[in-house]
């Protein structure tokens, strides 16, 4: 039987705020454990919570930025449950009038544009951190900088039909967030982070299956692996007659695999209730309307501005414009660069390969846009090989020298001096003459070899176009 | 009138653990509380808003400024234990 994937996510974003939404306490990562705290924070009986302002505004934003309705009166509700990370036994969320409904991002998949709906944006607070000893160790340790830390969580609509989907939506929704600079969206630190349910049914049913809940996945690629793991599982289960048991299941990375943590035999019962510490909020629309004024550009608009601005492919242009700090390095080197497409290339190709090999942030590249376009000028103007200006930039990361400095260390300046290129040239054609002949008779890759004989007198540094360009003309 | 199935439910998620003569006691208490509150099912509600907030306030807010967090050694002088600078708990096993 064929059968369509449905997957829905469920996003959280810490919002990177200067303090937590409810008190006046630090919100910072990696603080000493517990001395970003206060009776507030801390859940202690007659702390009163008070709304920072901030976190409505960032909220908002994200709202005006997926395409979200704002709406001008909402609330505060408790969230009731257990847990040793949750002082108070409830958490500060939103339930019936969230701040943001009904949005949607748009992604490209094949080449066609799909919109994906966003039910609610609304604001709620971290939990504490728990901190697990070894196995032997009959305790966890509860550290709560964390708890009261501002968070905005975004749900998807049912819309999305695939793992690779999927993992495009949190891509497009992770650089928005980015380029309005509310949050930090570190998955692996865990300033942003990702649930999904996936639920299969067969093509053409109105109805949707029975549905899993996934947590746990820190980063893009493992949310694809773990919901490409669970679709199989689903559909493993259902083609031999069996049913999925509707629980949430806990991705493991190193197994590639999913596995039970708890069976939800009934809805969460999470008696939720209007938080009578805190007002309503009430918006009013001029606000609304000065925060989109203000709104920063946007990917999708930097996208059609960089193809229309640097003539570069809409492909590349994708690509660029995925982070706020990708784009910014590629417009930093390309502005008033010669030849933006190749500065494209050299972003996507060797900026990002050094990113992934290096496993580094753009930020500890050590290599300014400035510096990166003069490698390219050097290429361009046939002072560097495309291979040894490769070597530059590997030099460039590792010491953070100029390229200028570092073709006359490495003895990489090529040879673009006709005089001395038609010398070498002349001697080879000399040497070489059964090729020479071959070459006449019609064999044109003969020429490849008299290139690289070329290429091997002048030690590498000869300009190969040059060469090749002249070789032409001495023979034809 | 409350069901006994009810009752558990609502215990468990309470975490108490109620013993047979408890859940006698607390049914009968609970039925108290119910049916001083059916007194609601008088009043005529059709037309009233739901309460969000008895004092009519709205935006009640800060600015973004951090302050001064509290002491460790204070915040933590009630935990029942305390590790590293943190508080103890039973193990939790994710």
């Amino acid at each position: 039987m064929n059968y369509e994937t449905i997957i829905g996510l469920e996003v959280h974003a810490e919002l990177s705020t200067k303090t937590k939404a409810f008190c006046s306490c630090k919100n910072e990562f990696g603080g000493e454990v517990n001395t970003n705290c206060c009776p507030i924070c801390m859940g202690y009986p007659g702390a009163l919570p008070v709304l920072n302002k901030k976190v409505v505004e960032y909220a908002v934003r994200a709202g005006l930025a997926l395409n979200c309705h704002i709406s001008l009166f909402s609330k505060t509700d408790r969230k009731n449950y257990f847990y040793p990370d949750l002082p108070k036994a409830y958490q500060i969320s939103q339930f019936d009038l969230p701040l943001c409904r009904d949005g949607r991002i748009k992604i490209e998949i094949d080449g066609q544009d799909k919109h994906i709906g966003i039910t609610r944006i609304h604001i709620e607070e971290d939990a504490g951190k728990l901190l697990h000893g070894t196995e032997s160790e009959d305790y966890s340790l509860v550290d709560f900088n964390r708890s009261g830390v501002p968070l905005i969580e975004i749900v998807s609509e049912p819309d999305l039909r695939s793992p690779l989907e999927a993992r495009l939506y949190l891509e497009k929704l992770k650089g928005i967030l980015e380029y309005l600079e509310i949050s930090d969206c570190k998955m692996q630190e865990g300033s942003l982070r990702c649930d999904a349910n996936i639920s299969i049914r067969p093509v053409g049913q109105k109805s949707f299956g029975i549905k899993t809940e996934i947590k746990n996945m820190n980063s893009m690629k493992a949310l694809q692996r773990a919901l490409e793991y669970e679709e199989e599982r689903h559909r493993r289960i259902l083609s031999q007659g069996g049913t999925i048991i509707q629980e949430t299941r806990r991705w493991d990375e190193a197994k590639g695999i999913t596995v039970s943590m708890r069976t939800k035999e009934q809805a969460d019962d999470y008696r939720n209730f209007p938080e009578p510490d805190l007002v309503p909020i009430v918006l009013d629309k001029e606000w609304i309307e000065s925060i989109r004024k203000d709104l920063p550009e946007l990917p999708d608009d930097k996208r059609k501005r960089f193809v229309k601005e640097f003539g570069i492919p809409e492909y590349d242009a994708s690509i660029l414009t995925l982070t706020k700090e990708l784009s910014n390095f590629f417009e930093e080197c390309a502005k008033g660069h010669k030849n933006p497409k190749a500065v494209s290339n050299w972003v996507m190709g060797e900026v990002l390969r050094i990113m992934k090999e290096e496993d580094i942030e753009l930020k500890d590249l050590n290599i300014k846009p400035q510096s990166l376009g003069r490698l390219i000028d050097l290429v361009d103007e046939g002072v560097l090989s495309s291979t040894g200006a490769k070597q530059v930039f590997e030099e460039m990361y590792k010491t953070g020298e100029e390229p200028e400095v570092l073709v006359d260390r490495l003895g990489l300046k090529q040879i673009s001096d006709e005089d001395a290129i038609a010398e070498l040239v002349k001697k080879v054609v000399d040497e070489n003459q059964k090729t020479v002949e071959d070459y006449k008779r019609g064999k044109t890759n003969a020429l490849g070899y008299l290139v690289g004989q070329c290429m091997k007198a002048s030690k590498g540094k000869a300009n190969p176009q040059l060469i090749n360009k002249m070789l032409r003309d001495l023979l034809s | 009138m409350i069901e006994k199935k009810e009752l558990l439910n609502i215990a468990s998620l309470a975490k108490l653990k109620l013993s047979e003569e408890d859940e006698e006691k607390i049914t009968k208490k609970f039925n108290l509380v119910l049916n001083y509150a059916r007194m609601f099912d008088e009043l005529d509600l059709e037309n009233v808003e739901p309460l969000v907030n008895i004092n009519n306030l709205s935006n009640v807010m800060r600015e973004d400024e951090p302050m001064e967090s509290y002491d460790r050694e204070t915040l933590l002088a009630n935990a029942p234990e305390k590790l590293y600078g943190c508080i103890k708990v039973s193990k939790i096993i994710e």
